[in-house]
């Protein structure tokens, strides 16, 4: 039971000071400050203890948000919460910084008495907050007195995420799957480590109380299917290089509109959607990853004072496929006096500030390969120091799933309405991001 | 020192700082440096030399970026070229980036040394200085290997500017710190002392510090610093304060110098020539009469200077300690402060006071303030002074103002602080006891302290009470009265009662003709505490209770009751439970005659250190009131303590609470002998340690002729001799136990010896071949007296020769009527001598042969009848008679005694080898 919650600027100064129980007192604000954002040394764990108390802090470019309790709560309870807290304030408000928090510190009072209660988490769905947590006043005189008693009963309700009585003209539903692909791989190529992490994002303009169901190519699910006769119709999708069969999926969690007594009798996902936007579901998956680029690196050191680079990327996916905002970066030892770079293509810089040859392509197909070559010159010191050669990281965009899952059908039932599911226009699209991807050298 | 032009002034080195202020977050300033960084390597790494604008500029940024916290590892180069550039500022900002950053260890410290030298050789006072400044900021071992020869030069060099001497003199100073034994004065000493005639007052506060130094190290080698202190000191006190211009504070004449000279002199005894005395006198008193004129400026830095220099100068009167006049007059001067506005002024009075009060000559002038001090324990705010005020009062109190102090220091027990009130009981029960004169007063005082602070008394304390009220008969019956009217309080301190149930358990019977304590309502008493009470003074209890049973029998049916009942019988605590069972069974089984030998009262406690003054002792840190002073009133004060009743028989009678106050350290008799022992080591001086070891040197070589005579940090002597007849030679050997050689070394017997080298090398050794007649029976042994010179000291040893009457015993052999028939014809009560003895040593048979052997008689075998007997004969031959000795011991080994007699023909002879021999076995 989180006891209270703070939101500093970079400076420590406080923003925002919410506490819900007594036994946190006015100085655990300052002890977070003097002990974490102040600390000599750089804070690395998410979770202080300071005196009895518990600080689990998040931060979001300047701005510090910090859980704080004196109880043994679940650590990962608070983190979601601090990310779903994130998450609302972006809806209510863009980007949180420093500026939007001063301008929008009543709203954020108000958002923290509705979604925390006495330390204990509550409804923290922005669909279901905006219609009763309303800082534009405007919007809310658009709300009939019928709509206004609505909310009571849908708050309370069985299905406090959606209200009754949505009506749209066009039935529309919009399905995002966003993954970021992680590696960590030998310069000799050899994969020490990765995984990809999945949303399932969704935006739906539906009318009414939708029955949705959604189906992907889970492992089990194909599996039983398979023994049941049906063949699966993978021909749809033409996505991913190995074009294989179904993926592992090694744990997920939902919306908490996806009935999880059915998803764990029969492993189907079914549920009635919220209105707008929200994720459906998240993932990961660490099997039969398809790595979407090769970097190949060779240093190679000339005497003390000079040092040569030369990385190769290959991209990995069909050629007709074209990958996007790639950016390799390679570092540099911290004694480099001079660096002359030649690329094939794209645009390379030495980074001075980040200590780092920034090489950036602003488009790529599959199944090409690009290399950059760099002389780096050394000033010689006095410490006999040898380099750490940190890995080389890359990052980029590619219209796929990197982890191989495919949406298989996404159906929506509505049986007091009368639109079928042939009627909802529905889009899916797939975009795989880089995570950490770095390859060492 | 040039001034900084303004085309000095770095413009890129401001941008980047105020960049780096500017930056919103940590990671932008991050960014900021790395970007500067590679900017300035890209820069030293160029092809075309830099100038040298640009080279300072850069370092300036490293140095910089350093003192931000980022790790340089490179620009040391540049660093070491600018120190041969020319202008000052370049040099400047290259010895600060080396001060800064460059290690001990580094492969550029030759360079470095190099541009130093260079520096220091050069006739450029600015350049000399900056050079001196470096290597007194790094001031490593290695800067001092390579200058310490260079600087002491520098220094005493006619043609130094005043300012670089001053930086040369602090530079030593601080290598001399840092590795001592690099930095040798020898052939300089006397110019630097001579320093402090300089005419530059700079000058001479930067060589004080260093003689300072220095003389602490080695005394003798800077006396001569004394008189020209002295001198200096009396110039800069009778100066008008204009005098001096530049080093007038606030219209004090240089104040730091003359607390420097003040802190020098305290280095050393009071001169002895009587002209530098006199003069040194007088200046002290004009101090003493400066601080009585009014101030000059309403200013606090003018009655901040003026009183360092009034407090130096008395801190040094207390030094020497021997000038009754000044000592009251600054005790006088104190009085004044003690009531002075400034809180720090008070608590300086205060805290020299304590010292003054440790004088004999100033004790009394002390004790006149006691009023104003016993005020500032009551009403000063800040607890560092109250605690001051605490310490002087417990220093100036004696034998006259004892009881108004003690009540004093009780009554502000009970609002003072908690962290000074454990040493405030602890004092309390010191100067109660010390100068009790009447013991009914000395109990309630403790009693009082245990009610009012019972948490702070400690186990010793109470201890302490018991120990008195036993050893001393009278205050037993008053004790028992007060103890009682005391645990009637309704709450009491379970130390309290603890005192309480000792008391009464012994001494209850004194009180117990009083209806109104009746020994049933005695133990009604006790036992209403009883429940309250942890578990060791409920063990103290019930040893109480079971010494009441002795005094008054007809409690026994009610106590029996309650030993007998389940909370005690079967007590958790195994402690307990079996007091309970084993004090149940002595009571109902034992006959009265036999329980009342058991439980009879405790014997009296041997004469020991009061342990609360190991205890004090052992709190205080530095800055205490002296204990030897303590220690040396304990002394006077000892008889309080009955010292005539030190009971040997004391352990006889172990008792059941015996153990209690047994007090952790064994047996009492044993505890005793050694105690008493420390204690005298503590009086005494040190001198007297020596001799006592000496003593007892001399008497192991009773019965031996070989071994080491004497033996301190300096020099070992050892003795080698052989005695034939009337005649003996004797071999010392002088040995030099430390690295420098002894000088002027001699040695003069009262007899005639040869004489011996005047010179013993470090490490070496010298003898001395001494041949002996004995000429007449004889009781003094020679004495020996050696004189050597170590180092600058004087060292003086007087010895006595282990050379005894017995060395010069021929052995005769007889057969047992032989012996029978002399030992009755030597039968005159004079020529008999006899001896009996508590055994030394363990009486050991075979030991005590040996040693009989060592004495150079015959030792006689089947002669006694009690074959446990030693009997010996000899003749001591002398050149003028031989006499004749028999000699028998008897060992009685259960008592542990000796009986010796001793026959010969002539009377001092026997009496003689009785009280030699007494002291072997």
């Amino acid at each position: 039971m989180i006891g209270g919650l703070f939101i500093y600027n970079h400076k420590g100064e406080v923003l925002i000071s919410r506490v819900y129980r007594d036994d946190i007192g006015r100085n655990a604000v300052d002890a977070f400050r003097v002990n974490v954002i102040h600390a000599r040394q750089q804070v690395r764990s998410p979770v202080t203890n300071i005196a009895r108390t518990s600080f689990f802090h998040v931060k979001r470019s300047n701005i510090w948000l910090a859980a704080v309790t004196k109880q043994n709560v679940n650590a990962a309870m608070v983190f979601e919460f601090l990310y779903k807290m994130c998450d609302v304030m972006t809806a209510y408000f863009g980007k949180i910084s420093e500026e939007n928090i001063k301008n929008n510190f009543v709203l954020i009072y108000e958002l923290l008495d509705e979604i925390l209660d006495f330390g204990y988490p509550q409804n923290s769905e922005t669909g279901a907050l905006k219609t009763f947590i309303t800082q534009q006043g405007i919007k809310s005189q658009h709300h009939t007195k019928e709509e206004q008693s609505q909310i009571t009963s849908q708050v309370t309700g069985q299905i406090g995420w959606r209200r009754e009585g949505i009506k749209y003209r066009r039935n529309e539903l919009f399905l995002d799957v966003l993954e970021s692909v992680n590696l960590l791989m030998s310069p000799q190529g050899q994969v020490l480590s990765a995984h990809v992490s999945g949303r399932v994002v969704m935006k739906s303009y539906l009318s009414g109380m939708p029955e949705c169901k959604f189906g992907m190519n889970d492992k089990i699910v194909i599996d039983k299917q398979g023994k049941g006769g049906t063949t699966d119709d993978s021909g749809k999708s033409e996505l991913g290089g190995s074009g294989k069969q179904s993926i592992a999926i090694d744990d997920c969690t939902f919306h908490q509109c996806v009935r999880l007594s059915k998803f764990d009798s029969e492993r189907s996902i079914s549920f009635i959607p919220p209105d707008g936007e929200y994720e459906l579901m998240r993932y990961r998956t660490t099997k039969d990853i398809i790595l979407p680029f090769r970097v190949i690196p060779l240093v190679r050191e000339v005497g003390r004072t000079k040092l040569e680079v030369k990385v190769v990327i290959k991209s990995n996916f069909k050629p007709s496929l074209l990958a996007q905002k790639i950016e390799v970066r390679i570092p540099t030892p911290l004694n480099t006096s001079g660096v002359q770079v030649i690329c094939m293509k794209g645009k390379a810089k030495y980074k001075a500030s980040e200590n780092a040859i920034v090489w950036k392509i602003k488009r790529m197909a599959g199944m090409k390969e690009s290399q950059i070559s760099a002389e780096i010159e050394l000033l010689p010191t006095n410490d006999k120091k040898k380099w750490a050669r940190p890995p080389i990281s890359m990052n980029f965009e590619v219209p796929f799933a990197p982890s191989g899952l495919k949406v298989r059908y996404l159906k929506v039932f509505e049986p007091k309405l009368n639109y079928s599911d042939h009627d909802v226009i529905k889009w899916v699209r797939y975009i795989g991001r880089s995570g950490i991807y770095e390859t060492r050298c | 020192m040039p001034a900084v032009s303004k085309g000095d002034g770095m413009r890129g080195l401001a941008v980047f700082i105020s960049d780096i202020r500017n930056c919103k977050s940590k990671e932008a300033e991050i960014k900021r440096i790395n970007k500067e960084l590679a900017n300035i390597r890209s820069k030293f790494k160029g092809d075309k030399a830099l100038d040298g604008y640009s080279k300072k500029k850069y370092v300036c940024k490293l140095l910089f970026i350093f003192l931000l916290g980022h790790d340089i590892d490179f620009g040391h180069m540049e660093a070491v070229n600018l120190l041969s550039s020319n202008k000052y500022t370049e040099k400047q900002i290259g010895y600060l980036f080396i001060s800064v950053l460059v290690n001990s260890n580094s492969e550029l410290i030759r360079l470095i040394n190099n541009a130093i030298k260079n520096d220091l050789s050069s006739r450029n006072p600015t350049f000399m200085c900056l050079a001196l400044h470096c290597i007194a900021n790094v001031g490593s071992r290695e800067m001092a290997e390579a200058f310490a020869g260079e600087i002491p030069r520098i220094l005493v060099a006619g043609d130094t500017m005043d300012s670089v001497k001053q930086s040369a003199a602090l530079c030593l100073l601080r290598l001399y710190k840092t590795s001592p034994d690099l930095v040798l004065m020898g052939e300089w000493t006397s110019r630097v002392v001579h320093l402090l005639n300089d005419q530059h007052m700079g000058v001479v506060t930067a060589a004080i510090s260093l003689i300072t130094c220095l003389s602490q190290k080695n005394p003798d080698e800077f006396k001569t610093c004394v008189s020209l202190a002295v001198s200096r000191l009396s110039r800069i006190v009778s100066s008008a304060s204009t005098d001096l211009q530049d080093y007038t504070y606030y219209f004090v004449p240089a104040p730091w110098l003359s607390c420097k000279l003040l802190r020098l002199l305290q280095c050393y005894p009071p001169p002895e020539d009587g002209a530098v005395k006199g003069r040194l006198v007088e200046c002290l008193e004009t101090i003493l009469n400066k601080a009585q004129e009014p101030p000059k400026s309403k200013k606090v830095q003018h009655s901040n200077a003026k009183n360092a220099i009034l407090f130096e100068a008395i801190s040094l009167i207390i030094h020497y300690d021997s000038e009754p006049n000044l000592l009251v007059r600054a005790c006088n001067q104190l009085g004044q402060f003690l009531q002075h506005r400034e809180t720090n002024l008070r608590y300086l009075a205060l805290e020299s006071m304590c010292t003054l009060a440790s004088s004999e000559f100033s004790h009394e002038a002390v004790k006149t303030h006691i009023e104003t001090v016993i005020n500032a324990l009551k009403t000063e705010r800040d607890v560092s002074v109250r605690q001051r005020a605490a310490d002087l009062l417990y220093a100036m109190c004696d034998r006259s103002n004892a009881k108004q102090i003690v009540a004093e220091m009780l009554s502000y027990l009970e609002t003072a602080d908690y962290s000074i009130r454990e040493e405030m009981v602890l004092k309390v029960a010191i100067l109660a006891e010390k100068y009790a004169v009447d013991y009914s007063w000395y109990v309630d005082t403790i009693l009082n302290l245990i009610r009012i602070a019972g948490d702070y008394v400690s186990e010793e304390v109470w201890y302490r009470v018991i120990q008195i009220v036993i050893n001393r008969d009278d205050v037993q019956g008053y004790a028992a009265k007060t103890v009682f009217e005391a645990l009637q309080a309704p709450a009491c301190h379970e130390n309290m009662v603890k005192v309480g149930g000792y008391i009464l358990g012994e001494f209850g019977n004194l009180i117990a003709g009083d209806p109104r304590s009746s020994p049933l309502v005695q133990f009604n008493l006790l036992h209403s505490k009883f429940h309250l009470c942890s578990v060791p003074t409920r063990a103290l209890l019930l040893s109480a209770y079971i010494k009441f049973i002795n005094l008054f029998p007809e409690t026994k049916s009610t106590i029996q009751e309650v030993l007998r009942s389940d909370s005690q019988i079967r007590n958790s605590d195994v402690e307990l439970q079996q007091r309970a069972v084993e004090y149940l069974k002595l009571s109902s089984i034992a006959s009265t005659d036999v329980l009342a030998t058991v439980l009879e009262e405790m014997p009296p406690f041997p004469e020991r250190e009061s342990s609360i003054l190991a205890k004090l002792k052992k709190k205080k840190g530095p800055g205490a009131v002296s204990v030897n002073e303590l220690e040396e009133g304990k002394r006077e004060g000892g008889e309080l303590n009955g010292g005539g009743e030190r009971g040997g028989d004391s352990s006889s009678t172990p008792s059941p609470s015996a153990d209690l106050l047994g007090l952790r350290a064994g047996p009492p008799v044993t505890a005793a002998a050694p105690s008493a022992g420390s204690l005298l080591v503590d009086v005494f001086s040190e001198a007297g340690v020596n001799d006592d070891g000496f003593l007892s040197e001399f008497s192991r070589f009773v019965c031996k002729n070989n071994g080491v005579l004497f033996e301190n940090q300096l020099l070992q002597i050892g003795i080698k001799s052989e005695y034939r007849q009337n005649l003996g030679r004797m071999y010392l050997f002088y040995g030099n136990k430390t690295s420098v050689q002894f000088v002027t070394f001699t040695t003069t017997l009262n007899v005639q010896a040869k004489p011996v080298e005047p010179l013993i090398e470090g490490g070496a050794q010298v003898q001395q071949v001494i041949n002996i007649e004995c000429l007449t029976d004889f009781s003094d042994a020679p004495l020996l007296n050696i004189k050597f010179r170590y180092g600058g000291a004087l060292q003086n040893l007087t010895l006595k020769l282990p050379v005894t009457i017995n060395k010069f015993f021929q052995p005769t052999e007889m057969a047992s009527h032989d012996f029978f028939q002399r030992w009755k014809q030597l039968s005159l009560p004079q020529q008999e001598a006899q001896k009996i003895f508590k055994a030394n040593h363990a009486m050991d048979t075979e030991v005590l042969k040996a040693k009989l052997l060592g004495l150079g008689m015959a030792l006689l075998e089947n002669v006694d009848p009690n074959p446990e007997n030693f009997v010996c004969a000899g003749v001591i031959q002398t050149k003028a008679q031989q006499v004749g000795s028999l000699l028998r011991l008897e060992p009685n080994a259960q008592a542990q005694m000796y009986r010796l007699t001793v026959r010969s023909s002539k009377d001092t002879v026997s009496k003689r080898l009785c009280e030699l021999l007494a002291e072997q076995f």
